[in-house]
């Protein structure tokens, strides 16, 4: 602690100290971190419950330092509803990739959903297979490049990239959809007030909350964290626009 | 101008994604490329201490929480402490 200054700011105690691994600018580094600020500011370390997908973000259990459970490919929402059904008073989010949640486990996700099961959802969409080496996604952009489809994503084939969040958000029993991201920190912010509103909304037990996060990829699109930033603003916004789809009514909260 | 504030980076834990130097209103923060931490990444660090107005902008976009943000205290009445 420096003299005649006043902290304001601090890596969040619920991170663990383990160095983080994910690639340099990569936004799954600053959800972790954003996540586990609001885990802090709301108290409820104790009482959080995490699932962890297959991707990437597998080792998310070795950074978060909450309780977490570990799933097998796609299937987050199914075991993070076992958990909340076993341990209703738990904050229970599953934090999953495209390819967890929008390619094989886009059954369980729906169902999840459709069902209104009383967790949230952290879905990080960066349009690419990041851990596999950069193969093409169902949430790839039209006619972008990735190692499996080297000419760019062809529609006429592969169809249009899944919108998750609209999707999502058609459900009755689905409570809070909201799109973010964090290439600003301008964005930042909102993702983390994002983040703490499904939360809350989950201790009310008012439905699935569901976050999007259009995300990066640097490593898996071949290019320098500030030029993911310049892609996600022309080419990824226009399509994942950043926007609240669904949110309670004032009276339910 | 004095500065407002100050912040410490934690050089082993930035990668150098230099996601923060761009976003600091005054400019303060550079990437060091002549030096490199014990993981061989190039690391962000205060380059004007003068100019930190400490609006937490570098800490917030920081990936890795590599940032801690300090405000001098005389000036800690004017704005909110967390965010």
């Amino acid at each position: 602690m420096k003299k005649g200054y006043k902290l304001i700011y601090q890596r969040p105690k619920t991170l663990t100290d383990t160095r983080i691994n994910y690639c340099p600018g990569c936004f799954h580094t600053t959800m972790h971190k954003l996540l586990m600020e609001v885990v802090d500011e709301m108290g409820i370390q104790e009482k959080t419950v995490g699932v962890c997908p297959v991707g990437c973000s597998v080792f998310a259990y070795n950074y978060m330092n909450v309780d977490m459970q570990e799933a097998a490919h796609g299937r987050a929402a199914a075991v993070a509803t076992g958990i909340k059904r076993m341990l209703p008073d738990r904050y229970v989010f599953s934090y999953q990739g495209d390819g967890d949640l929008a390619a094989i486990g886009t059954a369980e996700t729906l169902h999840a959903c459709n069902r209104g099961e009383n967790f949230t959802f952290i879905f990080i969409n960066n349009g690419i297979y990041g851990m596999t080496g950069g193969q093409m996604a169902p949430t790839t952009l039209e006619g972008q490049k990735t190692t499996t489809s080297p000419y760019g994503r062809d529609v006429e084939k592969i169809g249009m990239p899944l919108k998750m969040a609209e999707i999502v958000s058609q459900f009755d029993r689905v409570a809070y959809v909201e799109r973010v991201s964090c290439n600003t920190p301008a964005n930042s912010r909102k993702a983390k007030k994002a983040l703490r509103n499904a939360l809350e909304y989950q201790g009310k037990k008012l439905g699935t909350t569901f976050i999007e996060v259009a995300s990066n990829c640097p490593s898996g699109w071949k290019m320098t964290p500030e030029e993911s930033l310049k892609w996600l603003e022309d080419k990824v916004f226009p399509y994942y626009p950043l926007k609240v789809f669904k949110k309670p009514d004032k009276k339910e909260v | 101008m004095p500065a407002k504030g100050t912040v410490d980076i934690d050089i082993e834990r930035c990668k150098g994604c230099n996601l923060c130097v761009p976003s600091c209103p005054t400019d303060c923060l550079a990437l060091n490329t002549s030096d490199t931490n014990s993981y061989g990444l190039h690391y962000a660090y205060l380059d004007k201490e003068e100019d930190c107005i400490a609006c937490m902008n570098c800490a917030v976009i920081c990936p890795d929480a590599a940032i801690t943000v300090y405000r001098k205290e005389d000036q800690s009445k004017q704005r909110r402490t967390h965010g």
